[in-house]
């Protein structure tokens, strides 16, 4: 393999990673404040959707991705209403949050745009387009340093550098705020939180929120930037794989962006296995890639790599007064 | 202390959930534009107006009847088993495998041994992730739905590679030899010139799932393993203190679990389609879930809740068929019964309850004047 397929392939990563990376902060804002969240899939196949469909109507993608963002906020809040407020099962709930977004996309997009499913093929300004960072077309004769930063940094859309810098953030928020302390302990003892006069459903339904955001983000990524328009089940597993990856990276920002670029990496593989095979030798199964991050990630949770420790509140209702 | 008379738990509660949903779905069939009455009345006619539809209804009840009990069995020792769908698919490969490579002389015994691989891969596919959270603690549903993907996964790979039928572009394999042919309520119901159910896929497996219903009945109210079972389910210390092994429990209940859930495929794939094709689940391993929780993991009300989502499965198709309703507001459906009567049960049961104490209060004091 040449240096320019290498490139290639680590730009194919950081694109395919960008979702993933974005759902998996999103669950990590949640899982951290002991609300299990399984559906981060649905959520970004719900913001995938509104976001591709308004994008479609308006030609603003900017339109599209806030229309994303509140699909995936409507989501949350149904999800935060039944497993914070009515204090029920989450897991169930984000199974339900799934099958709602899975079902009323393909039933609204064909309701709104006859197309069997999906919405309009976007285009110009309705999409998120590749950005030119600064002299990148004149660095790109220096040898090894101007392509990599023509080629891999710079021409990227404008929502992968935002998810590149939620992963600072989120370390800073989470372990430099009080709010992040604060988020931290409800998903460990939300009975000491309770004690010191600090809102558990409060702080619980902002970790919601936040989560839903940063899935809307995912999804008008996936319709908008990564791809040309909404097709039924475009989410195809990420939100499980960026789920796999949180487990991966034992619910930390930073190991969130490791995990993330590799499972993208596996995903950039995949669909290059004329590439795997020069570098291995023989042919790969592409099924086999696909299916990598969950077996990694199964291997992590057997415990054969160090232990994945979730959150000690995680998955429990909150009931004050015992 | 129970607030409310078992009857409102069990019939009342699932009632009004089913109700909700319902109401959210005709909201939804209003907002595109269809009108509810006639898509209920197109769905009926559609699924319970001829034996033809009565022959799809039972087919569909059939696999949820399992995918379902696998659900609720390992609801009454508290795991949440969301891998039913990959575990139904392994259970294909071995109902597949049975028959394709054992000559069976005679579909009785063809069955038999089709449930009994059906089970055992079944089983086998949820063990792993049994094992792990018993020994491990690493939570069952995340392994079961990295599970469901690996067990995709595999099919994918075995049905391009080494189970396809050699020369043919169709990822499935070869159709099972005539012997392992399992009858269908077409067969079994010719009376001379009249035949029902003709050209349905309803078959002899509907039967295997009441027996089912029945042996898990037995099994979780009427044995020692039952009580174990549920016990473990209620309080894992009290449990424990019992002398009762979690290890034994986990691994016991989901291994009933993946068991029934794997011999689903005695349906859809030896039934049915007569050979293994891809994603020959469709959901229902999912759709087991919203079964499970809808008829309160009691057999009887899998059973039950079995035949509506067949109902709703049939006549969501003849819907698709006849208007611009597409089969995807099934899925809807499905989502909102698992939301109302799963997560938001709470929402449901807190206001009645209120109602029921007040209501006794009310009766209390007039007993007292």
């Amino acid at each position: 393999m040449d240096f320019g397929t290498l490139l290639q392939m680590l730009d194919a990563t950081l694109r395919l990673a960008t979702p993933l990376l974005l759902a998996c902060l999103a669950g990590l804002f949640s899982e951290r404040a002991g609300i299990f969240d399984i559906g981060l899939e649905g959520k970004m196949l719900a913001a995938a959707f509104l976001s591709a469909a308004i994008a479609a109507v308006s030609g603003s993608v900017w339109l599209g991705l806030l229309a994303g963002i509140g699909a995936s906020l409507m989501l949350s809040a149904v999800h935060g209403l039944a497993s914070i407020t009515f204090r029920g099962n989450q897991l169930i709930s984000g199974v339900a949050i799934n099958f709602l977004a899975a079902g009323l996309t393909v039933v609204v997009a064909q309701s709104w745009f006859r197309q069997g499913g999906r919405t309009p093929q976007l285009s110009g300004d309705a999409r998120f387009n590749p950005i030119d960072l600064p002299f990148a077309e004149a660095m790109r004769d220096v040898p090894v340093i101007g392509p990599i930063y023509a080629e891999l940094i710079s021409g990227h859309t404008i929502l992968v550098y935002v998810a590149l810098l939620t992963v600072p953030l989120t370390w800073w928020l989470l372990y430099r705020t009080r709010f992040g302390l604060r988020l931290r302990a409800v998903g460990e003892n939300p009975a000491a939180v309770d004690t010191a006069g600090v809102s558990v459903i409060g702080l619980r339904f902002a970790a919601v929120a936040i989560c839903g955001v940063l899935c809307g983000i995912a999804g008008a990524y996936l319709a908008t930037a990564l791809q040309a328009g909404f097709v039924k089940d475009m989410s195809a597993g990420r939100g499980y794989i960026a789920l796999a990856a949180l487990i991966f990276a034992k619910w930390r920002p930073w190991y969130a962006l490791y995990a993330c670029l590799l499972f993208g990496f596996l995903q950039a593989m995949s669909l290059r296995p004329d590439v795997v095979e020069g570098i291995v030798g023989f042919g790969v199964n592409g099924q086999l890639l696909d299916v990598l991050p969950y077996i990694l990630t199964v291997i992590i949770l057997a415990g054969f790599v160090g232990k994945a420790i979730p959150p000690r509140a995680g998955g429990e209702p909150y009931v004050k007064e015992r | 202390m129970d607030v409310m008379p078992k009857w409102a738990d069990v019939i009342l509660i699932p009632l009004i959930s089913i109700l909700l949903a319902a109401i959210l779905s005709a909201i939804v069939i209003l907002a595109i534009g269809e009108n509810p009455w006639e898509a209920l009345k197109l769905m009926v006619s559609g699924a319970l107006g001829s034996t033809y539809g009565w022959g799809y209804t039972l087919y569909y009840a059939t696999n949820f009847i399992f995918t379902g009990l696998a659900v609720a069995i390992a609801f009454h020792a508290r795991m949440f088993n969301i891998g039913g769908e990959g575990q139904a698919l392994i259970g294909g490969l071995g109902v597949a495998l049975a028959c394709l490579f054992i000559p069976w002389p005679h579909w009785t015994l063809a069955l038999l041994g089709a449930a009994v691989m059906a089970a055992l891969f079944g089983a086998a596919w949820a063990a792993i992730p049994a094992f792990l959270q018993a020994k491990r603690g690493s939570h069952i549903v995340i392994t079961t739905i990295m599970f469901n993907f690996i067990a995709a996964a595999l099919l994918n790979y075995l049905l391009i590679g080494a189970l396809k039928v050699p020369g043919s572009m169709e990822p499935a394999t070869a159709k099972f030899p005539e012997a392992t042919h399992l009858p269908s309520f077409q067969d079994m119901f010719n009376f001379g010139d009249t035949t029902f159910f003709r050209g349905a896929p309803a078959n002899i497996t509907f039967f295997v799932g009441l027996a089912a219903c029945v042996a898990l009945w037995a099994l979780i109210w009427r044995t020692r393993l039952g009580y174990e079972i549920r016990s473990f389910g209620h309080s894992e210390s009290a449990a424990k203190y019992a002398g009762i092994s979690p290890t034994r429990i986990i691994m016991v209940s989901m291994l009933i679990s993946g068991g029934l859930a794997g011999m689903m495929a005695i349906n859809n794939v030896q039934g049915e389609a007569e050979r293994l094709v891809l994603n020959a689940v469709e959901g229902a391993g999912f759709i087991g879930i919203a079964v499970a929780l809808m008829g309160r993991s009691h057999p009887f009300g899998v059973l039950l809740a079995a035949l509506l989502f067949g109902f709703l499965y049939q006549g969501g198709a003849e819907l698709a068929l006849w208007t611009s309703i597409p089969r995807e507001l099934i899925i809807v459906i499905q989502a909102l019964v698992i939301l109302f009567t799963g997560a938001l049960d709470n929402m449901v049961r807190m206001p009645l309850e209120r109602l029921f104490l007040s209501m006794r209060r009310a009766k209390n004091e007039g007993r007292t004047i």
